[in-house]
């Protein structure tokens, strides 16, 4: 055998593994259950409330992290400034610092007790215990998953294009609504729904932060903890909903006609 | 062309080099450090943190490793095949369950434990069981799942019909386990909580204890089984009787525990 057969072989070995590994849970989730246990356990108006609640929570987070995000990542794409880098890094930061240890925060600067407390009494705002603190949390998670993928999309966008806009005469707001938008779309889309997936499985800072009150704080992630002691059944069929519901988002927005290999020509 | 391959070959030796290295650390990290001693699992309730990592420092049979959580959900693990050495829970009910099922040995009652209102030492909105209906206050208790939470259900319970309806509407978060409560009090989150008293002397004064009327104590006891299955049999017997006599004793005792009720 080849040295180049063998390479590929084994690379079609890493790839079994990871695709084995990866979907196992995820398919046990289903075979685990009978479909009619799961759409029977549905029935348990907690659990019905979780998902509503979740399907709020993570559209109003997805609506925030969009308006904030996308001038944040345009500015960060576009123009060049002191402490730019830093900014870029602050704005990953989230992605690597434990839930637990975001709710702690979140609880540290924005609780009762916490640095800006007294601030939002005052103003008459009270997230802990709150719908609007679970938004809180899902927003400061997931909000670096949109504006990394905006920030890429950005800077891939052909300069000369927004050249030829600002040489044709279109100002800055112009260019970026009818040149820059359009033509990020793809990366945008696709940031939302890394967004979108993160905010859905959001455990540890919700419930650190938020709590966990059904109808109130209770997101499906939550929910299923609750029941994984006292009603394992129910446990798996709200996984069973998230997994479909993920998974169905995220091929929505992949590209018709497959992603781009290496070595195709650009289109 | 081949500087690439050699390069990939490389990175691929490094990956898997990584993954074996965290397989074997995984596997036999209890033999590092020049000790030969057996690990022993113990999964507890998340109460007996304090007291149990403080005892597991001092048993001598084996290095003793611990997996904290509410009751329920390490009883839950418990029946869907994990097994560590231990079991200790914050009630009887559990290991008399799993006795029954037939995935641990016979439990014994170690220890006893009382439920308190807990509220934050810095300014209380809460100083008596009474205000606890008042419109407002924002109460944190276990979930009805964990023992924390069917203690403090059963308390509720006991109270007149409105005043416990009025207290259960004030509930603002289930929490997990007695940990998510006490987190919430210590931070001011939360105006009051049920949790048991060793919980409020952990918190070394951000958190102060109400008592309950004796009339609406619930009775708290804990106890413990070796897991059926498990791989430290021993050690884990040694651990449990070393509870009800030895060093455990007193390291419970030291953290406000109730002895045995005999």
């Amino acid at each position: 055998m080849s040295r180049g057969a063998a390479f590929t072989g084994a690379l079609v070995l890493a790839l079994a593994v990871v695709l084995a590994f990866l979907t196992l849970p995820l398919v046990a989730i289903f075979l685990d259950v009978g479909p009619g246990d799961l759409v029977a356990s549905l029935d348990d108006p907690g659990s019905v409330d979780a998902l509503l609640l979740s399907v709020e929570v993570t559209a109003i987070a997805l609506i925030v992290i969009v308006a904030l995000g996308t001038p944040a990542a345009w500015l960060l794409a576009t123009r060049s400034f002191p402490g730019r880098s830093v900014a870029i890094t602050l704005v990953e930061l989230p992605l690597v610092v434990p839930p637990a240890v975001a709710g702690i925060g979140l609880l540290a600067a924005l609780g009762p007790q916490g640095l800006l407390g007294d601030a939002l009494e005052q103003a008459g705002v009270e997230l802990v215990f709150q719908t609007a603190g679970v938004v809180v949390a899902l927003v400061f998670v997931a909000s670096p998953f949109y504006v990394r993928q905006a920030l890429a999309a950005f800077t891939a966008l052909d300069p000369s294009l927004i050249e030829a806009s600002r040489t044709l005469g279109a100002g800055d707001v112009r260019t970026f609504l009818r040149v820059a938008l359009p033509g990020a779309r793809a990366g945008l889309v696709a940031g939302g729904a890394l967004a979108w997936g993160r905010a859905l499985g959001e455990f540890g800072a919700t419930l650190v932060f938020a709590g966990s009150l059904t109808g109130v704080t209770q997101t499906a992630p939550l929910a299923i903890y609750e029941r994984f002691s006292a009603d394992f059944t129910g446990a798996l069929a709200l996984s069973a909903v998230l997994v479909a519901a993920s998974g169905a988002i995220l091929l929505a927005v992949k590209p018709a006609g497959g992603s781009r290999v290496l070595g195709d020509a650009r289109g | 062309m081949t500087g690439r391959v050699g390069r990939v070959r490389a990175a691929l030796t490094a990956v898997i080099a990584v993954f074996a290295l965290a397989a074997a650390g995984c596997g036999d990290s209890d033999d590092s450090g020049g000790s030969s001693k057996p690990r022993l699992t113990v999964s507890a309730a998340a109460s007996l943190k304090k007291a149990f990592t403080a005892y597991g420092g001092d048993f001598s049979g084996a290095r003793a490793r611990f997996s904290f959580a509410g009751s329920d959900e390490l009883a839950a693990q418990i029946r869907k095949g994990v097994r560590p050495d231990v079991f200790a829970a914050a009630n009887v009910k559990l290991p008399d369950q799993l006795y029954r099922e037939g995935k641990v040995e016979r439990p014994v009652v170690f220890a006893g434990n009382r439920l308190v209102l807990a509220v934050p030492a810095k300014s209380p909105r809460v100083r008596s069981l009474g205000d606890l209906r008042q419109e407002g206050v924002k109460l944190a208790v276990g979930s009805a799942s964990v023992p924390v939470g069917s203690y403090t259900r059963e308390v509720l319970g006991r109270l007149p019909p409105t005043q416990s309806k009025a207290i259960l509407g004030n509930v603002r978060s289930n929490e997990p386990d007695v940990g998510g409560v006490v987190g919430k009090l210590s931070q001011g989150a939360a105006d009051a909580g049920f949790v048991y008293v060793t919980d409020v002397v952990a918190t070394r004064g951000r958190v102060k204890a109400v008592e309950l009327p004796k009339s609406l104590q619930p009775s708290v006891r804990y106890g413990a089984a070796v897991v059926k299955g498990a791989k430290q049999p021993k050690q884990a017997k040694r651990f449990i009787d070393g509870l009800l006599t030895g060093k455990g004793l007193e390291t419970m005792d030291g953290a406000g525990f109730e002895p045995p009720p005999r």
